[in-house]
């Protein structure tokens, strides 16, 4: 691609508008014109539902904004001082310095404690975003073939997001935080073998030490938010190459996009919406106190107080943790802790189960080819009934997490709550599982008998004999499109027992498994048919079939 | 768009109208795709005045942000960061946070709200189809790169010399084994630190909120008292590690209300002495209920019964709270007669 000096006679003279001349200058450095020219006018497809990702996209902005500032003020020591600032009931108490200068934030820093609230809450909002995000890429479909990947950094965000989440909310050093930081040594220390040895390199020896709030810090600062910085480009970079799926429609198809240019519809609506996002974030954290670390105290390892509770997103491992029975093994002089260890296995294997979702559902299905055109949750029962038992089993274990303040508030007995959430744990997302299965079904036939008999109007007409009758109003052909667009695959077929030539063939395990499943996805009892252009054609055909 | 919209439900747009302004022929296939439907014009796009209107609630928006960001330097200037006002129905707040988030939030979200108002009144609304390509290569294109990667590997030599493969998988193998030795002084070994705490043969009970040696006529039966051991100070700079695993809880029962035989001789009339950290993942227990002798964690709700050895009645916790063997020295104070006889709090897998 070398400049050769016969071209250059081609090119336009240097440009007069100041604008256009800095573009000329960068293009000669960057390529800017031929990254612009794919991108400029980039068409994005419009639903409401695309605008979650946003939410995550411009929290994680501001958290880095609001965390910068943060930084500037906050000492991330665990040397203990006398506190003298201007907080008056905590004047002599001694405390870290890492929980006093975020005493100083909060009431000698003007701004400071919007800034500490508003990152707070972008944290809250950061994390509940991305879970609704993934919600609508499951349900959808979307993550399904050429977009597996980007579900995998999606979910990589959501996992750190986590981690940064906890990291960050145990930086101030209070009563609360030291509290869910000994959680954690507890549970480090129930893993085998390695447990006790884990647990003092994190600590810099036993717990508490002087080291961790220094460690969390260099972690939730740089090493979490970097990896994150780049897994968040790498996800958008994707979503510009792949271009935005969409959901079914007049004039949509799988070989385009249909929507509106970036420049200069999504420019103005999604730059706005940043601002919509940290407008009504400082809404919030004017009036709403988030953390108020100040009336928990410092932390000390022998203090505590009632109704402790994580972060929402750390719920549902607080809930496995509260209602596992405390198994212990013991035998030859060793431990073997799985009253804490079993749940803190729980927790990844159901994010991996999760990451790992697109490429089981293909091996389910055989489905290999690309998919841009979204699938409305009611036509894969299966997969929709999947996706609801997840999210069945994440709200069990939030009231696990809760159980005492679920007690507390409806006058409940504690113990009635755990045993409760036990057996849910187990027979919830089954059920749930079903019922939504069933409902997806039912909607399917909804929308045949719509297809077929068209929208009823609410109109009774009275026939010259006497009869009543509703009018039916046939459905456009748009409507009509989206609801027959759909495939209605068939499962996948293990092939004649007996091959041509009389000799039995042998299916492996393996095969049969995934026959079995696709049958489970696919089957008669997983799709109501839809209908056919005959079955529609006879029904519109002769008139007065109401 | 609700007056555009309604257009659409009424029944001339029947399947067989719909094929019109289709790109797909007019077919018998009544669930085809009909092509992207017409434009509706907007308003604005007929009506100047309309237009009009809409630029200058825009224009109001952004001028509402920038009234905004002035309410923010009023307000950084005139509320001192200590003044606390009632605001309804929120209650008492800090005048400034309160007044600096809420102009911030109208700087801010009128900006978005103007863009976005701009966006969907006045720039053009028209939906435009894009083609999507194929994400993977052509056979061409393929082959092309497969050529170049064969190409590259002859010349590297990379399969025909083994002994540089192979010397070079060792080398890259182990250079990390550095990085994973600088990383060992993190922390001490465990070794049997998780095993001791700080009590010890004749060290007294000291009262945590008052300072004082407990005595036993301290303690009244329903009582629950904290105890640390003597000697430890809240200015040590270990305090807060010997802490997290002396705290000790000193009950007083009827002796004849505990059950167990052990606990009764390793208390003092009655007096017992258990550790603080819940065996469960090391929360200190806080909540007693003096009728039935139990305790509670309240971080996982954990029960255990004092007057039957500490033994689990409820929750997560796998084993009972340790109990320390208490006496009274010759001035009259409770003291302990030894260490813990195993690790307090959470079970660990060296715990025998």
């Amino acid at each position: 691609m070398s400049t050769t000096t016969e071209e250059a006679p081609a090119r336009r003279g240097r440009p007069t508008n100041p604008g256009e001349r800095i573009a000329e200058w960068t293009d000669g450095r960057l390529g800017l014109y031929k990254l612009a020219k794919s991108n400029l006018r980039k068409i994005f497809p419009d639903h409401w539902s695309f605008m979650l990702g946003e939410v995550c996209l411009y929290s994680f902005v501001i958290l880095i904004l609001t965390g910068v500032y943060l930084t500037l003020f906050f000492h991330p020591s665990m040397n203990e001082v006398v506190y003298h600032g201007s907080y008056t009931p905590l004047q002599g108490v001694r405390m870290s310095e890492a929980y006093s200068s975020t005493l100083h934030i909060s009431f000698d820093v003007r701004g400071g404690l919007l800034v500490r609230q508003i990152h707070h809450w972008s944290a809250l909002i950061f994390i509940a975003a991305m879970i609704v995000h993934m919600m609508r890429v499951f349900f959808t479909g979307a993550f399904r073939k050429p977009r597996e990947i980007n579900w995998l950094f999606g979910w990589s965000l959501l996992f750190l997001g986590m981690f940064t989440g906890f990291t960050g909310y145990s930086l101030p050093d209070d009563l609360l935080s030291g509290t869910g930081v000994r959680f954690m040594e507890g549970a480090i220390l129930s893993v085998p073998i390695v447990g006790t040895y884990l647990s003092m390199f994190l600590f810099g020896g036993e717990f508490p030490g002087h080291d961790f709030v220094g460690r969390f810090y260099a972690v939730h600062i740089l090493l979490l938010p970097g990896l994150m910085a780049g897994l968040l480009v790498a996800h958008l970079i994707l979503v510009f190459f792949h271009k935005h799926t969409q959901f079914p429609g007049a004039g949509k198809t799988e070989e385009n996009v249909v929507g509106t240019p970036l420049l200069p519809i999504y420019m103005a609506k999604a730059g706005g919406f940043f601002f919509l996002v940290f407008g009504v974030i400082a809404a919030v954290a004017a009036v709403a106190t988030i953390n108020p670390i100040w009336e928990m105290g410092p932390y000390r390892p022998d203090q505590v107080s009632t109704g402790a509770q994580p972060d929402w997103y750390m719920g549902f491992s607080e809930g496995l943790i509260r209602v596992m029975p405390g198994w212990e093994i013991r035998a030859w002089g060793h431990t073997l802790v799985l009253g804490v260890f079993i749940p803190l296995m729980i927790f990844p294997l159901v994010m991996v189960s999760i990451a790992l979702y697109p490429f089981i559902e293909s091996w389910i299905t055989g489905d290999r080819r690309e998919h841009h055109l979204l699938d409305r949750p009611r036509n894969r029962p299966v997969r929709t009934g999947i996706g609801v038992a997840w999210l069945t089993l994440y709200f069990v274990l939030l009231i696990g997490g809760g159980n005492d303040i679920f007690a507390t508030h409806f006058h409940l007995s504690i113990n009635a709550i755990t045993w409760f959430v036990r057996v849910s744990f187990f027979v919830a997302p089954v059920i749930t599982y079903w019922v939504t299965k069933r409902i997806c079904l039912g909607l399917q036939r909804r929308d045949r008998e719509k297809v077929l008999h068209g929208r009823e109007t609410g109109i009774i007409k009275r026939l010259p004999h006497g009869e009543f009758i509703e009018v039916h109003e046939p459905l456009s052909q748009q409507q009509l499109h989206v609801l027959t667009a759909h495939a209605q695959p068939k499962p996948l077929d293990l092939g004649p027992e007996v091959d041509e030539n009389g000799v039995e063939r042998k299916a492996g395990p393996v095969a049969k498994i995934q026959a079995r499943m696709s049958r489970n996805w696919y089957g008669d009892h997983s799709q109501i048919p839809k209908p056919t252009v005959e079955e529609y054609e006879e029904i519109t055909s002769g008139h007065g079939h109401h | 768009m609700s007056e555009t919209g309604s257009q659409n439900h009424v029944p001339e747009n029947l399947p067989e109208h719909g094929s019109a302004h289709g790109s797909a022929p007019a077919t018998a296939d009544p669930f085809a795709n009909p092509g992207l439907p017409p434009h509706e014009p907007r308003r604005q796009d007929i009506d100047e005045k309309a237009a009009k209107h809409s630029e200058r609630v825009v224009a109001g928006l952004f001028t509402l942000s920038m009234l905004g960001t002035l309410g923010f330097i009023a307000s950084f200037v005139i509320f001192p960061v200590d003044k606390i006002v009632y605001i309804f129905p929120v209650g008492h707040v800090s005048a400034l946070n309160f007044s600096l988030g809420l102009t911030l939030a109208v700087a801010l979200f009128c900006i978005g709200a103007g863009a976005v108002h701009w966006a969907r009144t006045l720039m053009s609304d028209e939906e435009v189809a894009d083609d999507r390509h194929r994400v993977d290569a052509d056979d061409e294109l393929r082959e092309n790169v497969r050529q170049q990667w064969i190409t590259g590997a002859k010349e590297s030599g990379f399969g025909r010399r083994r002994l540089i493969r192979n010397t070079m998988f060792g080398a890259l193998g182990m250079v990390p084994l550095a990085g994973l030795l600088v990383l060992r002084d993190l922390g001490p070994l465990p070794e049997k630190k998780l095993d001791h705490t700080a009590w010890q043969k004749g060290k007294e009970l000291i009262n945590t909120n008052t300072n004082q040696p407990l005595r036993p006529e301290d303690v009244a039966v329903g009582s629950l008292t904290f105890a640390q051991p003597a000697g430890l100070n809240e200015a040590d700079d270990d305090f807060q590690t010997q802490i997290a695993k002396a705290a000790l809880m000193v009950v007083r029962l009827k002796p004849e209300d505990i059950k167990d035989k052990r606990e009764r001789e390793w208390g003092h009339e009655g007096i017992v002495a258990f550790s603080k950290i819940c065996t469960h993942v090391g929360c200190p227990i806080s909540l007693y209920e003096q009728q039935t002798h139990h305790v509670l964690c309240p971080c996982h709700q954990s029960t255990f019964d004092l007057s039957d050895g500490a033994r689990v009645l409820f929750g997560p916790a796998g084993h009972p709270l340790p109990q320390l063997r208490i006496s009274v020295n010759d001035q009259g104070n409770l003291v302990a007669l030894g260490d813990f006889s195993e690790p307090v709090g959470p079970a660990f897998w060296e715990r025998s």
